[in-house]
């Protein structure tokens, strides 16, 4: 008998985990990935909290054995085109962007990378360094194949170039590539599409975009990264120095009735986790923490505030900002903020570097998903999980949900979510829950 | 004829920024058995373990050494890509030069370098006498133990037995649903928790493939992954049951600190799980009720955030005022934990109903006191900056979730690991949240750290799906690096057997010779025996006397001549 199938979308840690469970329960799994490479997120982190793992090197393994795993296929640079029929006979049509790149002759030898003329921001350094117009997203991707970008190619966008054609020995590369639809006949399908940044420039009084040394928490995620674009070097972006001080403000866009009313769930630890990796780096820099709630609800998460406050002298200050402003030309911040408490008082502090936690708020995705899957959002745009004996159910039978797509939860939730997914598609389909 | 591979990895800059990398592949490619060194940027990639494979064909390798990271994570990556390029998995050694080099050594560069080079020259040593092995396969029996009847566990048995999977659910006391027997309504959902347990226990009451244990505890349990024997125990008798998997729902318990905020002292200072009792029959004796967050945790000693507590308080706070709208509730907190969107929303709620929140700090805890008829609560508020007095005639401590008694006797039972606290402790925090070290053996909810009703459920889920993997598969692989007994050097004195802690060792006869036998199943590799045998009886495959006595010479030839 065939193999029941069940197509994944997202390959982030959750995706990951629920098309590893799945495939080890014996399904096959077709896992529908936008970019380039799996390990969303995790993959830009440079540890994680609270025990400083190095996110990279337990996230790799897990790609990999996805990637090699016989019940799995792997689908990125890819997107829903559209699904028909209902639980459990989904009709899953997958479009697979062309790549300009034949994959099965692709060796990622680079060669193309090295000769192409074209610089674009690069999206996994959160803009931080350039990759080119042909590109392989960071080094431990998978699938380890190169990519052209069809937006910034000069012989696609100008029909002149074409060099990295040129370069390739294994005449991988081809414009004349288009688009591919898949078609799967599944029984299920997972939601595992993840979370976006709030763009924190559409909230100019942060300063993110108008002064050179505020910058996202997912930048010096990067900038204390290793294999970074400062090779972990902790550097503000104005003159490259080194910060003698450092500030981050949690709840950027969240918890705010103006723009994101919830809590994203992970920012306060996650700053806490940059605060001693920045210590570690740079262990004169004096760091504080702007927050309302210092919400550390996990294992061993109130011991890894402590030690921040208590081994690594991080400041936590309970208040927020009332202005931020350049000083000093083009470097530096100049923050004004009030003491809590009728004692409070007004500050005023020349922060080197400044650090937004901004909200973590549902891929934009999620929209079209809900419409092409017939699936509820909640008020807030992720999707909704009305029932609770059913935490990860959505409201469309046979159509689950896991990580940050139906919430803000941290990446241990993420991974219990997912192994949770396994287990409904399997009472799903096994269980005769299928009448 | 031995011919070893040696990879070295930069691991980004991980380990090259302290380790010289070029430096240890050039010393590598001059000890004996070495005809291929090189390096990798990332030799877990996919082209690193591409060019690996490759250099294995190429160079006809028959033994592989990378010298990267952890073990731990990394070694089944490193197995699988030898396997694929055809040489037994068991050919592989692999040398942490990162753990135990570059991270530890980060600020002397030069001396991470030499002893990397030793470990290296180690690993060699070792590679040259590998042997291949082969695993062993066992059968896997097709069902389930969940201990504990709460709601993880109700969850792991629903979710086990809609897969087909016959499962055994075992509970100390007498009824099924746990702390939550106790509560209401569970928020921030607000899901009326009667039916939501009376719909999980009619699913199990239903099922021809359930089997409910009350009064009932684990007594024994041997075996392993696949083929436990689980003897669950009452007052009237004990059952051996045989099963797969196991997973462990125990849950946690209210902490009840008596004498501190005056409770056991004023009949009107109760914990959260009592005013879930008086909600639930919708009758308030009270009209000022003061919450006390954080009342036993966050504080030294028992440092932790307990997680749902704060979350309680909201959704009790806001129960009282729909019972009572002229009803007042004031929440002494020291951060209100409302992640996520449903807890903040009702957190933005119970504000906007007239909550009163007042933020206390740990050195300033409310002090709780009797007059006349009435309870005081005098705090410092940190925002006014000043000492308030409130008055009370009902004082709610928001108490932690703390790990029970007998977890001590389960973790021994189960040789399963707990926290300082007393919680179980998982496989990884952050990528086997449901998982033990041990194979087979499963947790879920509160057992593991306290959680909420939805987690509990999904946790529980998560458990029956990991759970479930291998009883569907109907078998499970196991791992060859065993002990392995030499019959004829064996005097059957059995120091092996009391020093195994997996009950792995048996003394039996043999055709009238007694000698220590190991089950391959159960043996996990740890070693404790050969340690323990006077004989040399026992070797570890793998981890020969033979085998790390080469990895000694090996060191002590590289100090005393050096490493250019």
């Amino acid at each position: 008998m065939d193999k029941k199938k069940v197509v994944v979308v997202g390959g982030g840690i959750a995706g990951i985990q629920a098309s590893l469970d799945l495939a080890d329960r014996g399904y096959e799994v077709h896992v529908v990935e936008k970019s380039p490479s799996i390990g969303g997120h995790m993959a830009q982190l440079d540890k994680t909290f609270p025990t400083n793992d190095c996110s990279m090197c337990i996230l790799s393994p897990k790609m990999i054995s996805c990637a090699d795993h016989e019940n799995v296929v792997l689908h990125t640079y890819s997107e829903l085109d559209g699904v028909d029929g209902a639980f459990p006979d989904f009709k899953v049509r997958i479009r697979e962007k062309a790549r300009f790149i034949d994959t099965s002759r692709c060796t990622a030898c680079g060669d193309c990378i090295a000769k192409c003329p074209v610089k674009v921001t690069s999206e996994f350094e959160e803009g931080l360094s350039n990759r080119k117009a042909v590109y392989i997203p960071f080094p431990q991707a998978v699938p380890r194949k190169a990519t052209i970008d069809k937006d910034h190619c000069r012989m696609i966008t100008q029909k002149k170039c074409g060099v990295c054609k040129k370069a390739c020995q294994a005449e991988a590369v081809d414009f004349d590539q288009e688009d591919s639809m898949v078609e799967i006949d599944a029984s299920a399908v997972v939601l595992a599409n993840g979370f976006d940044l709030m763009d924190a420039t559409s909230m100019p009084e942060y300063g993110l975009g108008i002064c050179k040394d505020v910058i996202t928490s997912l930048q010096l995620e990067r900038i204390l990264s290793a294999s970074g674009p400062t090779n972990g070097r902790l550097q503000r972006p104005s003159d490259e120095k080194e910060p003698r001080n450092l500030g981050f403000i949690q709840c950027v866009g969240s918890r705010d009735s103006n723009t994101r009313s919830y809590c994203s769930s992970v920012c306060c630890m996650y700053a806490t986790k940059e605060s001693i990796l920045a210590r570690e780096h740079a262990p004169e820099v004096d760091i504080a923490i702007f927050y309302m709630d210092m919400r550390a609800t996990g294992k061993g998460f109130q011991e890894f505030v402590s030690r921040a406050r208590d081994t690594y002298g991080v400041r936590y200050i309970r208040s927020r900002p009332a202005k931020i402003q350049p000083v000093n030309g083009d470097s530096g911040v100049l923050m004004n903020y009030e003491t809590r408490g009728l004692a409070g008082e007004s500050k005023t502090e020349e922060f080197d570097m400044l650090v937004l936690c901004p909200a973590l708020v549902p891929s934009p995705d999620n929209v079209l998903l809900s419409q092409m899957l017939h699936v509820e959002l909640d008020g807030e745009g992720f999707f909704e999980t009305p029932d609770l004996a059913h935490p990860v159910d959505t409201t469309a039978r046979g159509i689950l949900v896991c990580g940050f797509a139906s919430g803000p939860i941290d990446i241990p939730d993420s991974v219990s979510q997912a192994s949770a997914v396994a287990a409904r598609v399997a009472e799903l389909i096994e269980g005769g829950e299928d009448s | 004829m031995i011919r070893i591979g040696v990879f070295i990895c930069h691991c980004g800059h991980n380990i090259a920024s302290a380790v010289d990398v070029e430096k240890v592949v050039e010393f590598a490619k001059t000890l004996p058995g070495v005809v291929h060194a090189g390096h990798n940027l990332y030799s877990c990639s996919q082209e690193g373990l591409s060019s690996i494979k490759k250099s294995i064909e190429e160079n006809e390798l028959n033994r592989v050494v990378v010298a990267a990271c952890t073990p731990r994570t990394h070694e089944p990556l490193f197995r699988r890509a030898c396997e694929q390029a055809g040489i037994n998995k068991y050919l592989f050694e692999f040398v942490n030069i990162r753990e135990h080099c570059s991270w530890i050594h980060s600020k002397e560069p030069e001396a991470a370098t030499e002893k990397a080079k030793k470990l290296v020259a180690m690993g060699v040593a070792k590679a040259a006498l590998l042997e291949p092995q082969e695993e062993g396969e066992s059968k896997v029996i097709p069902r389930a133990v969940v201990i504990g009847a709460g709601i993880s566990g109700l969850a792991a048995t629903a979710s086990l037995l809609g897969q087909g999977i016959e499962t055994h659910l075992i509970e100390k006391s007498d009824r099924m649903g746990g702390l939550l027997k106790d509560v209401a309504i569970i928020g921030p959902e607000g899901t009326d928790s009667k039916s939501l347990i009376e719909a999980f226990m009619s699913d199990i009451r239903t099922s021809p493939k359930a089997h409910v244990h009350l009064n009932s505890r684990i007594k024994e349990l041997k075996g392993f992954i696949g083929n436990f024997e689980v003897t669950i125990g009452n007052e009237a008798e004990d059952l051996k049951v045989e099963a797969g998997a196991i997973i462990v729902a125990t849950g946690a318990c209210e902490l009840r600190p008596e004498g501190e905020y005056g409770l056991c002292e004023h009949p009107q200072v109760i914990t959260q799980l009592e005013l879930e009792k008086m909600l639930s029959k919708s009758e308030l004796t009270a009209k000022n009720f003061v919450i006390i967050n954080c009342a036993g945790s966050r504080q030294p000693g028992r440092e932790y955030c307990s997680r749902i507590c704060c979350n309680a308080s909201l959704k009790n706070s806001l129960r009282i005022l729909d019972l009572d709208p002229d009803a007042s509730v004031t929440i002494l907190h020291r951060d209100v934990m409302s992640c996520g969107t449903a807890a903040e929303a009702l957190y933005m709620n119970a504000s906007d109903k007239g909550v009163r929140f007042v933020r206390y700090s740990l050195e300033q805890p409310p002090q709780v006191r009797a007059e006349g008829d009435g309870l005081f609560v005098e705090v410092f508020d940190e925002t006014l900056d000043e000492k308030i007095d409130l008055d009370a005639d009902m004082v709610v401590l928001a108490t932690p979730l703390v790990s029970p008694d007998d977890s001590v006797e389960t973790s021994k039972l189960l040789k399963v690991p707990r926290d300082k606290y007393g919680f179980f402790l998982e496989a990884h925090v952050k990528l086997r949240p449901v998982e033990f070290a041990t194979d087979g053996v499963f947790v879920c909810g509160s057992a593991r750290w306290p959680v909420s009703a939805r987690e509990c459920i999904w946790q529980g889920q998560a458990a029956a799906a990991k759970a479930s993997i291998p009883i569907s598969e109907g078998k499970v692989r196991i791992e060859a690096i065993t002990a392995e007994v030499n019959p004829d050097k064996c005097v059957a004195c059995g120091n092996c057997v009391l020093a195994c802690p997996y009950d792995a060792i048996e003394i039996t006869d043999r055709d009238g010779i007694r000698a220590a036998e190991v089950n391959e199943a159960q043996c996990k590799g740890c070693g404790t025996c050969v340690a323990a045998c006077h004989n040399d009886a026992i070797q570890q495959k793998g981890f020969s006397s033979r085998q790390l006595g080469a990895m000694i010479d090996a060191l002590v030839r590289a100090t005393t001549e050096g490493t250019q």
